[in-house]
């Protein structure tokens, strides 16, 4: 395996609770990605799926154990980093375009260059009629559509997505996706896709991390052998999905049910 | 995919008023029916108040303490037509709005920049936050006094007077707003490249200005009152000067047409911060019964 752009070794992250207590939200993770790889990170639902994406985007430091990113520690935002959060963070008082080239605008490039791009992004993301747009007056598709644009734009060789179709309706969800593959497809971006649904995740990734019950850590890594270029509807359908699904959701589903015995002893 | 476009986008409106059907016609006359009724009972409403005063006025209380509509009208035309005892009107009006004005500018400028400052630096709040308490806890209007014998008679008092009743309103809204910004939309612009700088240009300020100017609406009124009570404290010139010598020769019409100004002075500029607003924030959302107001 050549040289992994992600790597965790024994991450472990902790917040304080208002009790005065530790919450672990992962302990112990150790995982690699490797460049151009395309990882589905699958776990019951608040496992801390989440709060892996945060320790390499660097947005919270680790509590123990390391992050590293090109073999560098993570300390600050890296270089090079596209992150797509699950609510949609695009400002609501830019357009389209605006939104698109804020990127390139806070990374220094004049505004004529950043539109320019942005617009070709715009265009890419199957929203040229829209460019002047506001979000609110946008589908909750279209949003993602800008999001995805708007993180693209920055050309970032790691990929950070927090379940960022969730909140889709199933049409426009595959959809999405198909859009998220063409797109990704021959950027050589490593991906991190959060999600808790195993289709989704069989569907895009390249391999699928399962992650235990809160708190998170690996509990299996699996290969999953199908051919590219996909379209999600239609790799659904195969056999070898059908197979990989099982043997995924083998390991999966005892988390989902310590996750559900746990959220009914809290709650 | 098109399906997902035009069932959402403005253009969905304008294909469904050519494809009316019968019955929506209907409703857009019942709304203005509708509105047109609200506004003959508000004009029934202010003759009927009018002339209920006016009469009992005329026939039943005494005018001299309560004054009567005629009186203050028959004032108010004095007062443009001839000028006060103090001079044109239009010096007066002019000198008052010009204190409330630059009460309002310092004091709103100083409340967004202080607020957003201790919105987003944590511990500057903590630090701050008994002192801040404590001077709003403090009745402003009494400080009309204390900037008399600083400033003298002047517009300068004034215009301390009305910038610190500005100053609080404005303050704690930008405050909140500067506090309550999207973590999400910070953590997405850091990801995106912007410094600490940036993300202040581009995030925080946008996203306080609606709470900004909710306070802006209510601040001018302040700056008003302000730029009055100081007048009325001591002042050489202004509409407080013209109430408060009202009141000194018991002249009550005088006193409620320098009322009526003011609340003119006010009305006009609620209706240009409003406007200001409108094209500030026009990427909202328009909000749903936002013409009850109108």
């Amino acid at each position: 395996m050549t040289d992994p752009v992600i790597e965790l070794r024994g991450a472990t992250k902790r917040f304080p609770t208002g009790t005065g207590g530790a919450h672990t939200a992962v302990r112990d993770l150790t995982m690699r990605v490797a460049a151009g790889e395309f990882v589905a990170l699958v776990g019951p639902t608040g496992c801390g799926k989440s709060t892996t994406l945060s320790l390499v985007s660097g947005l919270e430091p680790a509590s123990d154990g390391e992050v590293l990113v090109r073999g560098e520690p993570v300390r600050a935002i890296p270089p090079g980093v596209g992150y797509m959060f699950q609510n949609d963070a695009i400002l609501p008082w830019r357009s389209v375009l605006d939104n698109v080239a804020a990127g390139p605008r806070y990374r220094g490039v004049g505004k004529a260059e950043a539109r320019d791009r942005a617009a070709a992004w715009v265009e890419r993301v199957g929203l040229a009629g829209f460019a002047k747009y506001y979000p609110h007056q946008l589908s909750g598709g279209m949003r993602k559509r800008v999001a995805l644009a708007q993180t693209l734009v920055n050309e970032p060789q790691i990929l950070l997505m927090d379940e960022p179709f969730s909140a889709l309706d199933v049409q426009t969800r595959a959809l999405m996706q198909d859009e998220l593959l063409r797109l990704w497809a021959g950027t050589g971006a490593a991906v991190v896709f959060v999600t808790h649904d195993l289709e989704e995740a069989i569907a895009l990734a390249d391999k699928v991390v399962v992650m235990t019950a809160s708190p998170a850590t690996v509990k299996g890594v699996f290969a999953v052998p199908l051919e590219r270029p996909r379209t999600v509807e239609e790799v659904r359908l195969t056999e070898q999905f059908l197979r990989v699904y099982r043997e995924v959701w083998d390991s999966l589903r005892v988390e989902v049910a310590a996750a559900r015995e746990e959220a009914s002893r809290v709650g | 995919m098109s399906g997902e476009y035009t069932s959402t986008v403005d253009g969905a409106a304008a294909i469904a008023a050519e494809q009316r059907p019968a019955g929506v016609p209907n409703l857009v006359r019942r709304r203005r029916l509708r509105r047109g009724g609200v506004w003959a009972v508000r004009v029934a409403a202010v003759v009927a108040w009018l002339v209920s005063w006016q009469l009992t006025a005329t026939y039943w209380i005494d005018p001299f303490y309560y004054s009567k509509p005629t009186a203050i009208a028959a004032r108010l035309v004095d007062w443009f037509t001839k000028g006060t005892a103090f001079g044109s009107i239009w010096t007066q009006i002019a000198v008052t709005l010009e204190e409330a004005v630059f009460g309002f500018v310092i004091g709103a400028v100083a409340g967004v920049v202080l607020g957003i400052v201790l919105g987003r630096a944590r511990f500057l709040a903590d630090v701050a936050a008994p002192f801040i308490k404590a001077a709003n806890a403090v009745p402003r209007i009494v400080l009309a006094s204390l900037f008399i014998i600083w400033f003298g008679l002047g517009m300068s008092s004034k215009i301390a007077t009305a910038m610190v009743l500005v100053f609080f309103a404005v303050f704690f809204n930008a405050f909140q707003g500067a506090r309550e910004v999207d973590r999400n939309l910070v953590d997405n612009a850091r990801i995106l490249g912007a410094s600490r700088l940036a993300v202040l240009r581009t995030i925080v300020v946008p996203s306080a200005t609606s709470w900004i100017f909710a306070s802006l609406h209510s601040a001018f009124g302040f700056a008003l009152i302000g730029a009055v009570v100081g007048e009325f404290t001591g002042a050489d010139k202004g509409l407080g000067l013209l109430i408060n010598n009202a009141q000194g020769t018991f002249d009550s019409a005088g006193i409620y047409a320098g009322m009526i100004v003011v609340t003119v002075l006010a009305l006009l500029a609620e209706w240009l911060i409003s406007t200001a607003e409108k094209r500030l924030l026009r990427w909202r959302p328009p909000a749903a019964g936002a013409d009850a107001q109108t």
